[in-house]
């Protein structure tokens, strides 16, 4: 049975859980002094990246290669996509070479679980649309944990582009999974109705809002996915009414940001240089929740969090 | 129906950690000269216990270390995903080591246990201890101390249980029946 990882929307907290201390175990690999474990020897990981990603791209290769398998990466442009290859057609032929993961990133919400119907490997939703990825939100979820922060009862405040955010979206879902309270502070051409109520989560318009969470999750700009445009007025006003810097936030708030900043627009400069921000630590658990999902996938048993049977997901 | 012979039982079991720690002493003067290391999971406490008999008998210990094998499985992909702890404190490249595990079988755990061993350093010299050998190797190893040999079939299993982990000490044979003890 192959099994996939396309959402952690119906994870139970003991599934991340599971997930959390498995990369815990790869912290402790990443110290040694040789870096690389022979567990995937022989295994086959394309990453197939239709949409561009520095840090999710380059850690799942890292990942593949720490644990020893070979690593294929495709990518859109550059590759048979750009000749008007459909989804499907490229999944058929990168399954051909039967690989054991394959790693999506994808510009449609819904593209990974599609694609998945069309190959015998374990699918990995790297980023699909507005709609999910998941192991942002287990990065997310592990950097708090390493630092010693708790998440019963951690008070998440979503600050910016809810609406075109699968990372807010993801995230949002896991954390409440995981016992914290979120809340989505956005612009309402930001923050289309229901969304934030569908998530569980409080809306507010209002920025002094962030006043009393504990994490303060800063919302890259989509500008590519806003189209013609018309969200907000301009990104200067955007900035004065919604950006994030040190003046609006209080000592020991922890601040996070998904990369890549848009400085100036959803964070401050000086905000994006201080090194209490944690954009560094989610860069760093990023490879390490990456190498627990790989080993995850192609060394788990059955059931696993969000590890559905290929019909299911078809479904 | 399964019967389950008891084939040690606690003073056993604790009288032959007890040689096999006399036997190690025999080979190493000084125990803080070399190391213990523990294979995930009962090959810790074991090693444990071992120290403890050596500080007792000796006046000082040997350092210990856990190590976990399973990323470095030669069957990766039929289950056991979960990991246990690796910790070494102790640079592995200047001191020997002895590897101490609770049942040697086909030798595959330890082939393993070396070279997670080596991912770390070169060790001077590797020993292997372990409490049961229960025969039908299928790798050449061949271990530097045994708590007891017992000849068993291929349908059978032998169970270490300890204290620290399973509250109790002993160990049992049992026949590998499906969905038994699940």
């Amino acid at each position: 049975m192959t099994r996939s990882l396309i959402t952690l929307d119906d994870a139970s907290r003991d599934d991340i859980e599971r997930y959390l201390a498995l990369t815990d175990r790869f912290a402790e690999v990443m110290q040694r002094d040789i870096k690389k474990v022979p567990t995937l020897r022989g295994r086959v990981v394309i990453n197939a990246f239709f949409e561009a990603s520095t840090r999710t791209a380059t850690s799942f290769e890292l990942a593949g290669k720490r644990l020893s398998a070979d690593v294929i990466n495709v990518k859109g442009s550059g590759s048979s996509v750009e000749k008007g290859e459909t989804l499907k057609d490229t999944i058929l032929t990168l399954n051909a070479y039967q690989p054991d993961v394959i790693v999506i990133r994808h510009k449609a919400s819904g593209a990974c679980a599609a694609a998945a119907r069309f190959t015998d490997a374990a699918v990995v939703n790297a980023g699909d649309g507005t709609h999910a990825h998941p192991t942002q939100s287990l990065l997310d979820l592990y950097t708090l944990r390493r630092r010693g922060v708790g998440l019963d009862g951690l008070n998440v405040a979503y600050v910016g582009d809810v609406m075109h955010s699968r990372v807010a979206r993801s995230g949002a879902v896991a954390f409440r999974t995981m016992g914290a309270n979120v809340r989505f502070i956005a612009p309402p051409t930001l923050l289309p109705p229901g969304l934030a109520e569908g998530l569980g989560g409080e809306v507010s318009h209002d920025i002094r809002d962030i006043a009393d969470a504990d994490v303060v999750y800063v919302l890259r700009m989509q500008h590519e996915r806003m189209g013609a445009g018309g969200f907000v007025p301009s990104l200067r006003e955007y900035s004065r009414e919604y950006g994030v810097g040190h003046e609006r936030l209080r000592p020991g708030q922890l601040v996070m940001h998904p990369g890549p900043m848009n400085r100036g627009v959803e964070i401050s400069d000086a905000l994006a240089d201080d090194p209490e921000v944690l954009v560094s630590a989610q860069v760093e658990s990023g490879m390490l929740v990456r190498m627990a999902v790989l080993y995850d996938l192609i060394a788990g048993p059955v059931e696993r969090a969000r590890t559905v049977p290929v019909e299911e997901v078809a479904a | 129906m399964t019967t389950r012979p008891v084939l040690m039982d606690g003073d056993q079991v604790r009288r032959t950690i007890a040689r096999i720690a006399h036997e190690i002493l025999e080979r190493h003067a000084e125990p803080s000269a070399f190391a213990l290391v523990g294979v995930h999971r009962r090959g810790v406490p074991l090693a444990e216990r071992l120290a403890a008999n050596m500080r007792e008998y000796s006046g000082s210990a040997p350092v210990i270390g856990h190590l976990d094998i399973a990323l470095y499985r030669d069957d990766v992909g039929t289950g056991v995903p979960v990991l246990g702890e690796t910790h070494l404190p102790f640079d592995v490249s200047q001191r020997p080591v002895i590897l101490v595990d609770d049942v040697l079988y086909t030798g595959r755990t330890t082939r393993a246990a070396i070279d997670a061993l080596f991912d770390f350093g070169r060790p001077p010299q590797v020993q292997l201890a372990v409490l049961i050998d229960r025969g039908h190797r299928e790798l050449p190893f061949r271990p530097d101390y045994v708590g007891k040999n017992l000849p068993t079939a291929y349908g059978e299993r032998v169970y270490v249980r300890l204290a620290e982990i399973d509250g109790v000490d002993e160990v049992v044979l049992s026949e590998r029946l499906p969905k038994e003890g699940a």
